[in-house]
């Protein structure tokens, strides 16, 4: 299977790879998919004044995932939380000339960033 | 012996400079380089040699019979057969089909119940299923988690209505062998046609279809360094006499098995890698086996989390079926590009659905999406192997750093006690 252009960049220089600390209550994690389908991302925001400040990702998956992770925390870093939420997976799969067999790789980073924000929304009900 | 093998290897290098790539080549169980000495003997036959074999009564004719018939003598010796014994057709799938088929179809009177193994290539295993659905009855026997059947499970399966029995010798995912021997005494003692399916292993495993009781086996040209487009069926003549339905009508070819006039360049071809195969075999097994060792050592000595999938002493000796835990196996082939593999990962199949010889062994659905099939060949070098076992530490280090299941590991979390969201 060949790669599109865009995906082997976010593939050998993916944005934002790492951790951030999912104890601070700035923080909000989204872990979806599940390692016996092959595909596990975990996407986490930072936000400051309903404003997403930073976006980290780590993923486990194809990589079409890898790249539609870090995608996803490209774009969502600098929006505000209702901004992230309206991001649609067609985007992804549009920006990144995903094939069929990989669309599901972007529904699951629509997921995780909607995942994401609720874990943060959650967060801050609790307080 | 292995090192005529390197030679000649280096001068097809060089006449084949400007289209090869840099790409080092270790997926040898998906096909293999045609041996530059196989092209070599074709070449004739695409041209000034273009008779028909079954035109009797000319010298076009009669230069094509003969090749035939060396190709014949050297393909039934590399299995301990007989040349008449030798059905040429378009490869190890055609193969494979005809001897199911051809004998479900041939015996259906005698019963319609057939055995075979959960880890079968789809050549099999489809065409029993076929069956399946036009009133036949099969068994599919267990394996072991290291991909082998116990023979005892054989004779247990066995009924009055058994027409055939069909057993895949080396496997081509997960390199594990069968105790094909033990099975086809089996079949003897029971009276029931045994098929074996030797597409894969030829090249460095030795079988006798006498000795291991064996009255159908299947044969691929491609496997074994030949050209693709041909493959060949023993089917035994004697005690018992096997007889099957053809999948083809036509002209009465190959004892009326396998109508249409033969592929002679492709058989001249298949011939001289089986030439090949049984004056190197010896020599490559043990060559080829510690190149792979080489690299497994170096593969659980690099990485924690490092599982070897099939069996480890029953196995083929290019094949080293891998998973890395923790690291997809599509993104870890695509980190390292420069090297030619197979993965297990459903990912690099078009329904997304893993592989059922995985999923027999039982292994754990997460390890199956983790899994590289790494298969070493004639042409695979010291250098070669050094190559992809420091590009395929160094692709699998990066991807467990951005892999939330490592991380999860690292921090103490037990996997499996995540209630995971599925889409």
């Amino acid at each position: 299977m060949a790669y599109g252009d865009k995906v082997i960049d976010h593939f050998e220089n993916p944005r934002n790879m790492g951790s951030l600390d999912k104890g601070s209550d700035s923080v909000g994690t989204g872990v979806v998919g599940a390692p016996e389908c092959g595909d596990v991302m975990k996407l986490q925001i930072q936000v400051e004044d309903d404003k997403i400040v930073d976006a980290k990702f780590k993923t486990f998956g194809c990589g079409s995932a890898i790249a539609s992770s870090s995608l996803a925390t490209e774009w969502v870093k600098g929006m505000t939380l209702d901004e992230a939420s309206s991001l649609k997976n067609t985007d992804i799969v549009e920006e990144l000339s995903l094939p069929p067999v990989k669309i599901h790789c972007s529904v699951l980073a629509e997921e995780a960033i909607k995942s994401a924000i609720e874990d943060y929304q959650a967060k801050q009900e609790a307080e | 012996m292995a090192e005529t093998a390197r030679d000649i290897d280096q001068t097809g290098e060089e006449v084949t400079a400007e289209a090869s790539s840099k790409v080092v080549y270790l997926d040898n169980y998906s096909t293999t380089r045609t041996d530059p000495r196989v092209i070599e003997a074709m070449l004739p036959y695409f041209g000034e040699h273009y008779g028909n074999v079954h035109s009797r009564s000319h010298a076009y004719g009669w230069t094509a019979e003969k090749a035939v018939d060396q190709a014949r003598e050297r393909v039934s010796s590399l299995i301990g057969g007989q040349p008449s014994e030798i059905i040429f057709t378009s490869g190890g799938t055609e193969s494979c089909n005809l001897a199911v088929k051809g004998v479900a179809r041939m015996y259906a009177e005698r019963g319609k119940h057939i055995i075979t193994t959960a880890v079968e290539h789809r050549a099999v295993m489809d065409p029993i299923r076929s069956l399946e659905r036009d009133g036949y009855e099969a068994t599919y026997l267990d394996v072991d988690n290291s991909g082998r059947v116990n023979p005892d499970s054989l004779r247990e399966a066995i009924r009055d209505d058994t027409i055939l029995v069909s057993v895949i010798f080396g496997n081509n995912e997960i390199g594990t062998v069968q105790d094909v021997a033990a099975m086809g005494a089996i079949c003897k003692e029971k009276g029931v046609l045994y098929h074996v399916d030797a597409c894969v292993g030829l090249d460095t495993e030795t079988i006798d279809v006498n000795e291991a009781g064996i009255d159908l086996l299947s044969m691929s040209s491609h496997k074994m360094y030949g050209p693709n487009g041909v493959g060949a069926l023993f089917v035994r003549r004697r005690k018992p006499r096997v007889r099957l339905s053809a999948l083809l009508d036509g002209g009465g070819q190959e004892r009326g098995m396998r109508h249409g006039t033969l592929n002679v360049p492709g058989i001249v071809g298949m011939g001289k890698a089986a030439a090949l195969c049984s004056e190197l075999r010896e020599a490559e097994k043990a060559r080829v086996s510690g190149l792979r060792d080489k690299m497994q050592t170096a593969f659980e000595e690099g990485l924690e989390e490092v599982y070897i999938n099939g069996n480890l002493k029953h196995r083929l000796p290019g094949c080293l079926n891998v998973s890395f835990n923790f690291v997809e196996g599509e993104s870890l082939m695509m980190g390292m590009n420069s090297v030619a593999v197979s993965s297990g990962s459903a990912c690099t199949s078009a329904t997304l659905e893993p592989s059922h010889v995985m999923r027999a062994l039982g292994v754990g659905e997460d390890l199956v999406h983790t899994s590289i099939r790494f298969s070493l060949g004639r042409f695979t070098t010291e250098e070669d192997v050094d190559h992809a076992t420091s590009e395929c530490l160094r692709s699998a280090r990066k991807l467990r750093d951005m892999s939330p299941l490592w991380e999860m590991f690292k921090e103490g979390i037990d996997l499996s006690s995540i209630e995971w969201k599925h889409d």
